[in-house]
């Protein structure tokens, strides 16, 4: 009767909660924008892959022999082939210094005086990449790009030398040259990885609790601050279904926008759900499960609507960007992963990723299933008592 | 409610109903005391099983419908609510009148059970409010210093949120709505946003909203603040017919003394969290003039030597003094009094211009009670919890000074 009950009036509050939201046409507007903005922000402001693009790049060819133009002339063919620089010329060192200093270009790459006498006395003729220390990142994909296509350049090079020497067949004379050759195999159909595939779970995990961490005790905050929330206390109903109610239409809410964000990241980012969309579905109502503690926990603990905002801006950053949705954990110092291993969104973007990309079943995920409910159960055996307590001081 | 144990003699007894009159036999162990519930009408009410055989007339609630014990509610060291006790009885309309910070938000709140009290108890139709709280729940409406409405709901959705959460069924509940939308005369605005709504309007939504479960007992904290004076009459005309037609009784909060003098049936005059006294209005004004004589003042065109003679031989007259060539002030005594000295004046030839009744009223009452000193030091000592005071409140207050 009493269960009845509880269901019956959170199914109430809930009603009350979506109508509310249904009338407001920014909340709705937001609804949308909200998820778009996340997966085009995250698509491409984080490096994917190690590719650079018309990226502007100072070229000082300081040698005067055959060589140093002959690599130039080949540099400048796989240039326009490729797009991916925007070749400046330079004189020296600190003409570049000069050009990096006032940002006109990002890199640079010097031939030095005796690049052709190395290579015509049979030494190894030196490139020079000059980096921005000031830009890391840049520098690193820069340094990466440019060290692989000269590298390139010179195994042609050599390939086109024994050829010419030796008379041996290209291929043999490949063979020679890099005896090894990487070829890279995905366990899934397609042979790329995309960095929106390893994204896309962590983001639907992270809307889904973003919505219960912010929604709920904003909604409960709000409620009190306004009054109305005397309304249902002075109402003969069991405090529980407040919260109930509250976290049905947050849940409601966070499932809309992330559904959103699945169907946008398939629609235009390509992304392909290889697992069955029953358990992702699943694992979604599971992380709600495991989260809903931690909200309830902020709601009791907060007075206020202005407290609430900052009790949660503070506890979501460290989650969002501890729990592996935006990097993989492995890249973190082992401090870092030892703190990820504490948050249930680490299990639940596991989980996801591996039932979402992997195409993984239930059974391959059982352990990030056991973490979760006993995340959502420990929460709530703390929360439940505590919101009680706050509900009637 | 009751456990009828076989090895305890059982007795029955029967209790007539204090609200609709119904006598009805009920069972239970002799001295226990235990809820009934009234066979023809519903309502509950306590009553004890004594021994004597002579049938309990009414619920041990003695038609009280409020009974509040010792009541205190702490903030930390600050008493906001300092031993307080007093009964409403059933029907009646009991005015809770204090300056701002006094206590009476904190009583109204405790009393529905939105907070728990520190120390003493208290019972809402017969229903302990810590011990059954959600009982008391069930007899209770709020309307609260601020408005329990959803502006993005309509009214009839707002109405329809309260019903389910009262468990009304869809019929009763339908039916109840368009009820109270017309007992406020708003049937036209069923529909639309509470948030296009003017407040005068909202707080007629926001009483009735308070009554979509039919409560026995409502509670009225400051319902006409921030009101313009149509509203403000308004609402107070809907107190007293929600009185009147419905039988309810009502709590009223307000710091405005016309309001208690002419809705209520009896006030609590409230300071620092006590009751500093406690009667009807017209017991309550005997306080400051301290007899039972009523003072007049008189205005006569022709005002003559011999008119004044006249009046002072009367017995009913105490004293007498002319305040300048027209003006008379007449102090006398008994309720017949008024009649006697005009009776008396027009005898005598007099031209009655104007006679004013120079009765105090519930104000001077309310400043000789609770004086106009220290105020400062309640605002300092005042908590930031005192509970829905909005820019009305102490914290304001605080900061001006």
């Amino acid at each position: 009767m009493s269960a009845k009950n509880i269901a019956r009036h959170s199914f109430w509050i809930c009603w009350k909660d979506l109508l509310e939201f249904s009338r407001s046409k920014l909340r709705l507007v937001m609804l949308i924008a909200m998820p778009l903005f996340m997966m085009l922000m995250v698509g491409f402001i984080f490096p994917s892959g190690s590719s650079i693009s018309d990226t502007p790049i100072a070229l000082a060819n300081q040698d005067t022999g055959s060589q140093g133009n002959t690599f130039v002339m080949v540099l400048n063919t796989i240039n326009n082939n490729t797009g991916m620089m925007d070749l400046h010329t330079a004189t020296d060192f600190d003409d570049i210094k000069n050009m990096l200093q006032n940002a006109e270009v990002n890199g640079g790459i010097i031939i030095p005086e005796n690049f052709t006498s190395d290579i015509l006395s049979g030494k190894q003729g030196t490139i020079i990449i000059v980096i921005d220390q000031s830009n890391p990142q840049m520098s690193a994909t820069i340094q990466a790009v440019l060290s692989k296509t000269i590298e390139a350049m010179g195994q042609q090079m050599a390939v086109q030398k024994l050829n010419i020497t030796y008379q041996l067949s290209e291929t043999q004379a490949t063979s020679m040259v890099t005896p090894y050759k990487v070829q890279s195999k995905g366990i899934i159909p397609g042979d790329s990885t995309n960095y929106f595939q390893f994204v896309a779970p962590g983001i639907v995990a992270m809307i889904v609790m973003m919505a219960l961490m912010t929604g709920l005790p904003h909604a409960i905050s709000y409620e009190k601050d306004m009054g109305t929330l005397d309304g249902m206390l002075a109402a003969p109903i069991n405090r529980l279904s407040i919260i109930l109610g509250k976290v049905m239409a947050q849940t409601i809410r966070g499932m809309i926008q992330g559904f959103l964000i699945l169907i946008l990241a398939v629609l235009l980012f390509g992304v392909v759900i290889e697992g069955s969309i029953l358990l992702v579905i699943f694992l979604i109502l599971l992380s709600v499960f495991s989260f809903v503690g931690l909200g309830i926990l902020i709601t009791s603990f907060t007075e206020n609507e202005e407290t609430a905002t900052m009790v949660m801006m503070t506890l979501m950053f460290p989650m969002m960007f501890l729990s592996g949705v935006f990097f993989p954990l492995q890249q973190m110092p082992w401090y870092m992963q030892g703190i990820a291993k504490f948050l249930p969104l680490t299990y639940a973007t596991t989980a996801l990723r591996k039932v979402m990309v992997l195409g993984a079943d239930a059974s391959a995920v059982g352990t990030e299933i056991v973490i979760l409910v006993a995340f959502g159960i420990i929460l709530l055996l703390i929360a439940v008592p505590m919101f009680k307590r706050a509900m009637s001081k | 409610m009751t456990e009828n144990t076989t090895d305890r003699p059982q007795i029955t007894k029967k209790f007539k109903c204090p609200t609709c009159g119904n006598i009805a036999t009920y069972a239970g162990a002799p001295g226990e005391r235990i809820i009934v519930t009234c066979t023809s009408c519903g309502s509950k009410g306590r009553a004890t099983l004594s021994g004597t055989t002579t049938p309990t007339i009414g619920f041990s609630t003695n038609g009280n419908a409020i009974e509040v014990s010792h009541l205190k509610k702490m903030f930390g060291d600050f008493a906001a609510v300092d031993d307080i006790s007093f009964s409403v009885k059933k029907g009646e309309i009991f005015g809770l009148l204090g300056p701002n910070g006094a206590g009476k938000s904190t009583i109204i709140r405790a009393l529905c059970t939105l907070s728990r009290p520190s120390a003493g108890s208290a019972t809402i139709a017969g229903f302990d409010i810590v011990k059954e709280d959600s009982k008391v729940r069930e007899h209770i409406g709020l309307v609260s210093e601020k408005m329990i409405m959803y502006e993005q709901l309509t009214a009839r959705e707002n109405l329809k949120l309260f019903g389910k959460l009262y468990n009304l069924p869809n019929a009763a509940l339908n039916k109840r709505i368009d009820d109270l939308l017309g007992f406020v005369r708003m049937e036209k605005w069923a529909d639309h946003k509470i948030s296009t709504f003017s407040t005068g309007m909202k707080q007629r939504i926001n009483v009735i909203r308070a009554l979509v479960n039919e409560p026995e007992i409502l509670f009225l904290d400051e319902p006409t603040l921030g009101l313009d004076p149509q509203s403000t009459a308004e609402i107070r005309e809907l107190t007293r017919r929600i009185n009147v037609e419905n039988g309810t009784t009502i709590i009223l909060t307000t710091h405005i003394m016309v309001e208690a003098d002419i809705l209520c049936k009896k006030i609590g005059i409230i300071d620092h969290g006590k009751i500093v006294a406690l009667d009807t209005p017209a017991n309550l004004k005997k306080l400051v003039s301290g007899t039972d004589s009523t003072a007049f003042e008189i205005e006569i065109s022709n005002l003559e030597p011999h008119m004044m003679s006249s009046l002072q031989s009367l017995t009913a007259v105490k004293s007498l003094h002319q305040e300048d060539p027209t003006h008379i002030i007449v102090r006398a005594n008994g309720n017949d009094s008024f009649d006697v000295i005009v009776d008396t004046l027009r005898k005598d030839g007099a031209k009655i211009l104007m006679v004013k009744n120079l009765e105090p009223s519930l104000e001077d009452v309310f400043l000789h009670l609770t004086g106009r000193e220290a105020r400062e030091k309640v605002t300092e000592n005042a908590p930031s919890q005192m509970g829905g005071h909005g820019p009305h409140g102490r914290r304001k207050a605080k900061r001006i000074r």
